[in-house]
């Protein structure tokens, strides 16, 4: 079997000396979408920040390897040049930096090296295409003053450029109207190869309508209590997240 | 500290940020080589000499008197960075220094030593490129001097003030020191004392000077101090844009530069001043600054600080016609052992004048940026509208950064706003743009560019030659 993409063992986090996550245990393997679901605050989202290397969220124990490679140590740009890309749930505005120069030089330290103007824009225009992204958007300050549906755009528009072996997709789905949910599902299925994974962390359903996962895992309080297929998604949704505390024994899957 | 004579590029894997304000790129200094060096100290008989030496008229040599007088009397300022400005020492600085025989106009018949300084600076360069007339100062007195010979066919004059007051007395005498006069504060009267060299501008009615004309002032010796003068008169209808920049080299002890600027906007004119400063690590920058707009007329100061020991530098536009418009546009930098006081004055003396001030400054290693700006309304000026924006960022927890708000506002039919704002660097902005594959030094570089952006773009593009290598080079490290 070929290495898997992701694998999280034990892994216990902290912000500010509180314990968030609580052992969370977790492996995918290339061709796979996984989607954690659970209440606010059970720490999905801590998931995606450690993941990235956001130096506020402080590993206590536990190991994260990337394609086999243990990631701990790493600083955020040295994960995203490994090939770990996140979909930030509340991308940040940068004034005065333009869309196009941003992406121009993100893309330039992924691949590192530059590509030709001509390249790149033809590249950035079929993409922009697909993902319902005007033109006009290029020009812009970065995610300033941006609508919740452009910003989400434009995070699955810089994934596609940037085209990672581990998409990590925080919340995307929220805050989109259904319109802008299926053009942004569809820009996630494109992203999709046998030879990446997809990690999709969400609080609803329905964004589980028009991105398949073949694994479903349910977030409380730090860590993953149960795991399932789709089905689960979809039970969640009729009978709530109380119903897993009550009939579902997290030893079952820990 | 290192003086990288050649001028390369830099190397985009340097630590960018890292490098703005301690990779002083001028601070290399030339042999001295100088027909006149006064000795140190400021004296009635070194008044009495440049004046003599000059050949001027008896007017302008008993203006110097007077104004040394006001200057003796006056009390150093209490305010702004007292303890920074109470060092200065006045017997220390040399006063006139006079590096060679004649302002020339062929590039070649500059003196070689100051020939070179200016090419490293890349002053005749630029002037081939983009400028439609140049005057590059050396310590006292300026050395080269052109304009483009269809603008002074229209009429327009661009000389040194030097040869101004020669040439055009009437003109001079007429406007001098009438917007600051010498008694305005202590610094303009040592400048109206010793004062040497400056550019002296005078457009005719609806002539518009299209492309900018650039003045150079280069400071070489040490404990030199630099009084230029300017004058700029705009008749009515016309346009011009000037631009400035200055360096200096790195010495041990201090400098003084002590400029004094006065803008005439005649109704219906329009100038705009630009400036970027970047005076070495040693270097006293206080400048007087300030422009008259009558009716209709516009002024726009654009006025980049990123030099100098201790700046204080506040533009003032006193709106004096209906209609009149003012903007001062400013960025400031400081980095360690630098203290950047700057802002902006604008007078409302009668009524529908606006105004916008938009002051934009960052603080790094410990060094220090103030915004001290007044906004006066007087009675009977209604319809006044006035806009201030400052924003200052902070790059770690020991730089600083101070507010001086002033509004002295005596009519009621007024719209004014006020915006500050005090950031840091964002983690969440470091960690987004690092997620996206940048380091940490090229993330910092591209919201600091970003921050300094409304500034950057106001400038002439093509005027890359000191905020380009400074910012965008520098900053940005990998501009495609």
């Amino acid at each position: 079997m070929s290495t898997p993409i992701l694998q999280v063992k034990d892994l216990c986090v902290a912000v500010e000396d509180k314990e968030i996550l609580k052992g969370v245990n977790l492996t995918i393997n290339p061709g796979e979408i996984h989607a954690i679901m659970g209440r606010n605050g059970s720490g999905k989202s801590t998931l995606s920040y450690t993941l990235m290397g956001h130096p506020r969220y402080k590993v206590i124990s536990g190991e994260m390897l990337y394609k086999g490679q243990e990631i701990g140590e790493m600083t955020p740009d040295q994960r995203a040049k490994a090939g770990i890309g996140l979909a930030f749930q509340y991308p940040v505005a940068v004034p005065g930096v333009s869309v196009s120069n941003f992406l121009r030089q993100s893309v330039k330290s992924i691949r590192g090296k530059d590509i030709p103007v001509k390249e790149f824009r033809k590249e950035l225009k079929e993409l922009m295409g697909r993902l319902g992204v005007k033109d006009e958007f290029l020009s812009r300050y970065l995610n300033d003053g941006f609508s919740g549906g452009e910003k989400k755009r434009l995070e699955i528009l810089q994934l596609s450029l940037l085209n990672p072996g581990l998409v990590i997709l925080d919340e995307t789905d929220s805050g989109l109207d259904i319109d802008a949910l299926k053009t942004v599902s569809e820009g996630v299925n494109a992203l999709a190869t046998k030879d990446n994974a997809i990690l999709l962390i969400t609080h609803y359903q329905r964004m589980l309508d028009y991105v398949k996962p073949h694994f479903v895992h349910v977030f409380q309080d730090g860590k993953i209590v149960a795991s399932g297929d789709s089905q689960l998604a979809l039970e969640l949704e009729a009978r709530g997240y109380d119903w897993v505390t009550k009939e579902l024994s997290p030893s079952g899957v820990a | 500290m290192s003086a990288d004579l050649a001028f390369e590029p830099p190397s985009v894997e340097s630590s960018v940020i890292d490098d703005i304000g301690n990779d002083y790129k001028y601070g290399f200094s030339d042999k001295e080589d100088y027909i006149f060096k006064s000795g140190r100290g400021l004296t009635r008989e070194i008044v009495c000499k440049i004046s003599e030496m000059k050949k001027e008229p008896e007017w302008m040599l008993k203006f110097r008197l007077r104004a040394l007088d006001i200057f003796l009397k006056k009390p150093m300022p209490t305010w702004g960075n007292c303890g920074l400005l109470n060092d200065i020492d006045f017997d220390n600085i040399y006063y006139y220094i006079k590096p060679s025989q004649n302002s020339e106009k062929n590039w070649d018949d500059v003196p070689e030593g100051i020939k070179n300084t200016f090419d490293r600076l890349g002053i005749p360069e630029a002037e081939r490129k983009f400028l439609a007339g140049v005057t590059a100062q050396y310590e006292s007195e300026v050395v080269y001097h052109s304009i483009r010979e269809d603008l002074e066919k229209e009429g327009v004059i661009f000389l040194d003030m030097d040869s101004a007051l020669r040439e055009h007395p009437e003109i001079v005498r007429e406007h001098f020191a009438t917007v600051i006069p010498a008694a305005d504060n202590k610094f303009a009267a040592l400048n109206s004392a010793v004062w040497s060299g400056g550019s002296f501008i005078w457009v005719p009615p609806g002539v518009k000077v299209e492309i900018p004309l650039q003045a150079y002032f280069r400071i070489n010796a040490e404990n030199m101090g630099q009084f230029e003068r300017t004058l700029i008169i705009a008749e009515p209808g016309s346009f011009v844009h000037y631009i400035e920049g200055c360096t200096a080299p790195t010495y041990s002890t201090d400098s003084l530069h002590s400029a004094v600027v006065e803008l005439i906007a005649k109704p219906g004119a329009h100038i705009r001043y630009t400036t970027i400063q970047n005076w070495s690590k040693n270097v006293y920058n206080l400048v007087t600054k300030r422009a008259v707009a009558h009716e209709d007329a516009k002024v726009e100061w654009v006025d980049g600080n990123l030099g100098s020991k201790l700046t204080m530098k506040y533009p003032a536009i006193y709106l004096l016609g209906p209609r009149a418009h003012g903007e001062v546009l400013s960025i400031a930098f400081a980095g360690e052992d630098q203290h950047q006081d700057a802002g902006a004055k604008i007078v409302h003396a009668a009524p529908d004048t606006t105004s916008l001030i938009v002051s934009k400054s960052i603080s790094k290693n410990g060094g220090r940026t103030s915004y001290r700006g007044l906004i006066k309304v007087y009675p009977k000026a209604t319809g006044v509208k006035s806009s201030v924006k400052c924003d200052a960022l902070l790059m770690d927890e020991t730089s600083r950064s101070d507010t001086y708000p002033t509004m002295e506002v005596d009519e009621k039919d007024v719209n004014i706003e006020h915006e500050a704002t005090v950031s840091k660097v964002g983690e969440e902005q470091l960690f987004y743009l690092m997620s996206r594959g940048l380091t940490q030094d090229e993330a910092t570089a591209m919201i600091v560019n970003g921050f300094f952006e409304p500034f950057t773009k106001e400038l002439p593009l093509e005027y890359a030659v000191e905020l380009n290598r400074l910012i965008q080079l520098e900053m940005e490290g990998s501009v495609g």
